[in-house]
């Protein structure tokens, strides 16, 4: 192969994200522009992973400078080439602003998005190919598995991931490495080891940004951890919506198992892995280890009880290991620095660093990798630059549906398993939703707890039957009926499920309501005692839009937009909306040219 | 095995290691609430109803999954456990029609004996009132209802069809409140691959799963004066009918089950017993000819139903050695309909024909277009063991003090052989007390086949060896057809059926029926046949003159005609 020395590279994010908002024809253009201007050999387009910053996608990095391009269109193609690639003047204007001081930031590293993050298991996203082995190679890939096999027994393995302090990334958090030691000491003739894939908490993609964007690792993780607990057989279980993920992945077995990194007689130690991509019909419950399993046997996911753990007990009977994608992210780096590196990172109990992924009414959304026992005052201020709109922070939810809600006053919590569990919340998948003053938390408990309902599995009580008449409570207080009895049924209930479900959806699943009720009681009492949601947000609660008389200048924009014809008045007088027709729909604020219409 | 000891309700007990909290409570004869819980079927925990309290960790446990740990210290009755039982409880009562009255399970019920027992008030249930499932009732028949909306998705259905009869016939689908238990593509029950066996309706802990009613359609008929209605009682249904009235299971009461339905006011009453030797003669006169020829070997038995659906399902291609001599039932009404209405001088066009049956699958099986034989249908109407007695209590009839009357003339001789038909191994014994003394004139040793499973065994008549298997349950039965699939079968004769331990354990019999049930009803069907005088099918002295009036002798064209059949290859789905 020729070595080709570039003067350029090019960028261009290629996860859903980017994709989604059209980085595909950007590439197409850029391609053509370079051809037309003959700089195709002095300059090198890369498509590359998830940056996390999908937001402001699509995303264009400029290397050697490092000079990051967001919300590209196809139109600025030419001015990055013409510009920048040609006279080597950067593009001002497809700069990324900081929210707070609207300050243009040239460099990828110098925006506080990235600056304050330290990326352990993204490392690779947005900076290689996904689809290149090579790529993945050239930047220590498939190091560790190499070290695992020639210099280290499946014990040394083991030892070095439980002193690291690695914990299981899906959410509970169970010590990763006494979960291999536990399979490993199961006798028999095989094992199998499972990748959780199965994101479904609503807005988190850091599995599938992961494998999107680097697939190598996860396998890397994999066939280490393989080695460790004695398995020669493992499942990727992905859910189907993540047709990228799936496709990665597809190409990166591929070209893994040609190089002999996966398949028989790996590097020659004589260990055997064979890897399978098993496609989820995308049900919340899979993501529950037994439901998973069942799911990859042809069953219906639905959990069982536990003992007998996958440990003993797993995939077709047989000892399994099951470990969620970012623990298997970990995996390799903890091998190539080895455990005291990475267990300098985070918290007494909580080492290393955790994805999360950031929305919600902050002004930088997207994937964060932060060490643990960061504060959220840092994720959200540092990171995510702020609360939209200048308005107030008012709670945190973290852990997807079945997590809590944090109050703004625990602002300063360093977060980690413990301290998220202790204040009601979890880490979960890392989920981190943040709400603002405009947020009511009875809707949002009620959000959540929809969602948790409509994705139990309903095999057990109070799973099926509790969050059901937990939801119908909830919906009728949304709904200004709320009765006196009502908090205190929620909360008997709530701990009720908590008790006696089967699984840890049920185990969960009344988290975002009991922590609303913990830390936001009052909210609920005025939606209750006064019909009033004190965030104006629950229909049939809002209270009615009202005219300025003495700004009105009788336009009749609103008269027009209200779709149920409570405004009246003549041309050019202030105008009038009949507070017993209103319906709160706010067109009619809006419309109007002058602000003179607010919600009263 | 190793041992724990742990306490529970402040008394210690010692159990193997393995034991649930369930069980070792049981051992203490302490009896923890359950309602998914079955004995027989595998643990699926999630009806939450035998909760447990862990002391030392305040934990509350499924206790039917909660394996027994050294030193546990468990309370049964703790204020937090009668608290969390009973709010799962009401919370499957909020989401259960307030329709006790109108159910055929009412008085019968687990859910309503919990809740009396819980003392669980209206009040406690409204407190969570709210939406109720409101689904259509899948009663097409002709053998199975369901009624959704009372189903407690405890799934003991779900896992005696698949664990037990290997079908998946149900499942459960939908999620969250929605969740359901139905049929692929909520087909109505007579589209699907079932074999209509009734197991599913026997461990329903509530109304959801029943038998199709015919109770009204018999009533009827005994109330037409242009109706002469004849009735037949299955072997099983003397040996357990005697439990809807408190006696014990296995209690035999075939002379007060003759009186009750003499004074229900049906014209005549036999016992299949007496087409069950019939179909003995045909049977074991066609399973010689197979031998003579090695034609279509294994030769597979034909008398259920159940296993019948399930063959025409799901091995279509081994129909040709089934038996095809129709089940005694079948046997008995085309007789009815022309022997014995040319004898009594009746227009079969107004015989009624009954039978009385501890199974559903009958209720399928009556109405297949193959039994028109006689010219019209042959089996007009079929009752459950449950449905007779009910009809029996309607009317007031004090059961347990009858006098014990004998079957009517001419089609009421039976023999020891038709009895053993309603248990696992009994159709098999039959068959080979008459083939070998029609092959060889000397009488068989009792050959003690049953109860469970599969059991093999091989006889040697005439200095052949013959290979035999009996099977019940379906998944065990699909075990072996496998092998006659695959060529690799030793066997040349099997006999399935398709619920555990034959007939006895039909899906039309009293509920509850637990192993210990079966086992004593087989035990009473046993001892019948060994008070019996005549114990050989091909002595029984109506059927010689049946065959010497009528059929003229065991496969004669008249006998193809009206006591032999055909099946049909169905949908696997």
């Amino acid at each position: 192969m020729e070595a080709t020395i570039y003067r350029s590279h090019v960028l261009i994010c290629t996860g859903t994200g980017c994709v989604s908002s059209g980085s595909g024809k950007i590439k197409e253009r850029m391609v053509a522009e370079l051809e037309e201007r003959g700089l195709q050999k002095e300059v090198k387009i890369v498509d590359t992973g998830c940056h996390g910053f999908c937001e402001k996608g699509p995303i264009v990095i400029v290397y050697p400078e490092g000079v990051f391009y967001c919300q590209v269109d196809v139109e600025d193609v030419s001015e990055i080439v013409e510009e920048h690639l040609l006279k080597g003047r950067i593009v001002e204007r497809l700069l990324y602003k900081e929210p707070l001081t609207e300050e243009s930031i040239p460099s990828y590293n110098e925006i506080d998005f990235y600056k304050k993050q330290m990326r352990i298991a993204l490392a690779n996203c947005g900076r290689i190919n996904p689809e290149s082995i090579h790529e993945y190679i050239a930047v220590g890939g498939y190091e560790a598995l190499g070290k695992a096999l020639t210099e280290m027994t499946p014990e040394e393995v083991i030892e070095e991931v439980k002193k690291s302090g690695l914990r299981g990334r899906g959410g509970a958090g169970f010590p990763t490495g006494l979960k291999w030691e536990l399979t490993r000491r199961e006798k028999s003739d095989k094992k199998y080891l499972v990748c959780n894939a199965d994101e479904g908490d609503p807005g988190a993609f850091m599995d599938r940004s992961l494998l999107e964007g680097d697939p190598h690792r996860i396998i890397e993780g994999m066939a280490i951890a393989a080695y460790a607990i004695g398995a020669d057989e493992g499942y990727i279980y992905v859910r189907a919506e993540y047709p990228l993920a799936i496709h990665r992945l597809e190409v990166a077995l591929e070209q893994a198992a040609e190089l002999g990194l996966l398949g028989e007689n790996i590097l020659g130690s004589g260990f055997n892995f064979n890897l399978h991509i098993k496609k989820g019909a995308g049900a919340f419950v899979c993501g529950e280890e037994t439901a998973l399993m069942a799911s990859i046997e042809g069953r219906r996911g639905m959990p069982r009880p536990k003992p007998p753990f996958p440990s003993v007990s797993g995939l077709w009977g047989k000892p399994t290991n099951i470990n969620n994608v970012e623990t298997f992210a970990n995996v390799p780096y903890i091998i190539n620095n080895g455990a005291e590196v990475y267990s300098a990172i985070g918290t007494e109990k909580s080492k290393g660093t955790k994805v999360f992924a950031l929305t919600g009414k902050i002004n930088n959304t997207g994937l964060v990798e932060v060490p643990m026992g960061i504060t959220l005052r840092e994720i959200i201020y540092d990171i995510g630059g702020g609360i939209r709109d200048g308005k107030e922070l008012k709670a945190v939810q973290t852990g997807g549906p079945s997590g809590g809600c944090i109050p703004a006053d625990l602002l300063d919590l360093p977060i980690d398993y413990e301290s998220l569990t202790e204040v009601g919340a979890m880490m979960g998948s890392g989920g981190m939703v943040v709400m603002d003053e405009s947020t009511c938390m009875v809707d949002v408990a009620r959000f959540f707890l929809s969602f948790t309902q409509s994705e139990s599995c309903g095999k057990c009580t109070p799973c099926r039957e509790g969050t059901k008449r937990m939801l119908e409570i909830l919906d009728r207080i949304c709904a200004g009926e709320g009765r006196e009895g009502d908090l205190e049924l929620l909360e008997e209930l709530g701990n009720h499920i908590k008790e006696t479900s089967l699984c840890q959806l049920g185990g969960s699943a009344p988290n975002p309501v009991l922590s609303t009720l913990k830390y936001f009681r009052a909210e609920y009492e005025a939606h209750i005692k006064e019909k009033r949601c004190p965030a104006n947000v629950c229909e049939g609660m809002k209270s009615a839009y009202v005219i300025d008389e003495s700004v009105c200048i009788g336009c009749t924009a609103c008269t027009r937009v209200c779709p149920v014809d409570a405004i009246s008045g003549e041309r050019k007088k202030p105008h009038y909306i009949d507070p017993d027709v209103c319906i709160a729909c706010g067109a009619c604020a809006a419309k109007c040219p002058v602000s003179a219409i607010a919600q009263g | 095995m190793s041992k724990i000891t742990l306490t529970i309700d402040g008394q210690t007990v010692q159990v193997e290691a393995g034991t649930t909290v369930l069980e070792a409570a049981r051992e203490l004869g302490i009896k923890i609430p359950t309602l998914c819980y079955h004995p027989e079927l595998s643990l699926h925990g999630s009806c939450r109803i035998c909760v447990v309290e862990n002391l030392d960790n305040g934990r509350l446990l499924a206790s039917c999954v909660a394996p027994v740990a050294d030193g546990m210290n468990i309370s049964t009755r703790s204020p937090r456990v009668r608290k969390a039982r009973k709010m799962n409880l009401e919370l499957l009562l909020a989401n259960h029609p307030d329709d006790c009255l109108g159910c055929d399970r009412s008085g019968n019920c687990e859910l309503q004996t919990l809740t009396y027992e819980m003392g669980i008030s209206r009040n406690d249930v409204e407190r969570f009132a709210g939406e109720k499932r409101d689904l259509p009732i899948d009663d097409v028949g002709p053998s199975l209802k369901r009624e959704p909306n009372k189903c407690i998705l405890c799934g003991r259905c779900v896992r005696v069809c698949a664990e037990v009869q290997g079908l998946n016939a149900l499942e459960f689908t939908g999620r969250g409140f929605n969740s359901v238990v139905s049929t692929a593509f909520d087909l109505p029950q007579n589209e699907i691959n079932c074999s209509n066996c009734g197991q599913c309706v026997v461990v329903c802990p509530v109304g959801a799963l029943t038998e199709v009613s015919e109770i009204e359609r018999v009533w009827e008929a005994l109330a037409d004066p242009e109706k002469y209605v004849v009735v037949q009682t299955a072997p099983a249904i003397q040996v357990s009918i005697g439990e809807e009235f408190g006696l014990e299971p296995g209690s035999v009461v075939t002379g007060k089950l003759v009186a009750a339905l003499r004074r229900l006011g049906f014209d005549r009453v036999f016992s299949t017993e007496f087409s069950a030797d019939l179909t003995i003669l045909e049977e074991g006169n066609e399973f010689i000819g197979r031998i003579k020829g090695n034609k279509n070997l294994p030769h597979i038995t034909s008398c259920c139903p159940g296993w019948i659906k399930y063959a025409e399902h799901n091995y279509p291609d081994l129909l040709n050695h089934l038996s095809t001599a129709k089940s005694p039932q079948q046997m008995f009404s085309a007789i009815t309909k022309t022997y014995y209405a040319e004898k009594i001088g009746v227009d079969p066009a107004n015989i009624f024909t009954v039978s009385v049956m501890p199974c559903t699958a009958k209720k399928f099986e009556k109405v297949r277009e193959e039994h028109r034989d006689s010219g019209f249908q042959d089996t007009d109407a079929v009752l459950t063991t449950r449905e007779l007695a009910r009809m029996i209590k309607e009317v007031g009839i004090d059961f347990l003090n009858l006098p014990d009357e004998e079957y009517d003339e001419i089609m009421g001789d039976v023999t020891g052989a038709a009895t053993i038909f309603g248990t696992t191994g009994g159709v098999t014994e039959a068959a080979l007390r008459t083939v070998k003394e029609v092959l060889t004139g000397e009488p068989l040793e009792r050959l003690e086949l049953g109860f469970m499973g599969i059991k093999e065994t091989e006889v040697e008549i005439a200095g052949r060896t013959y290979n035999i298997a009996v099977v019940s349950g379906l998944n065990n039965a699909a075990k072996l057809l496998d092998e006659v699939r695959a060529g690799t079968s030793k066997y040349d004769w099997i006999e399935v059926m398709a619920c555990p331990h034959g007939c006895i354990g039909g899906g039309g019999q009293p509920i509850p029926m637990t192993e210990e049930t079966k086992i004593k009803r087989t035990q009473g069907l046993a001892s019948i046949d060994k008070s019996n005088t005549i114990r050989k099918s091909h002595e029984n002295p109506d059927i010689i003159r049946l065959y010497k009036e009528f059929l003229g002798e065991p496969l004669s064209g008249k006998a193809h005609d009206l006591l032999h059949t055909s099946y049909q290859a169905r949908s696997k789905n």
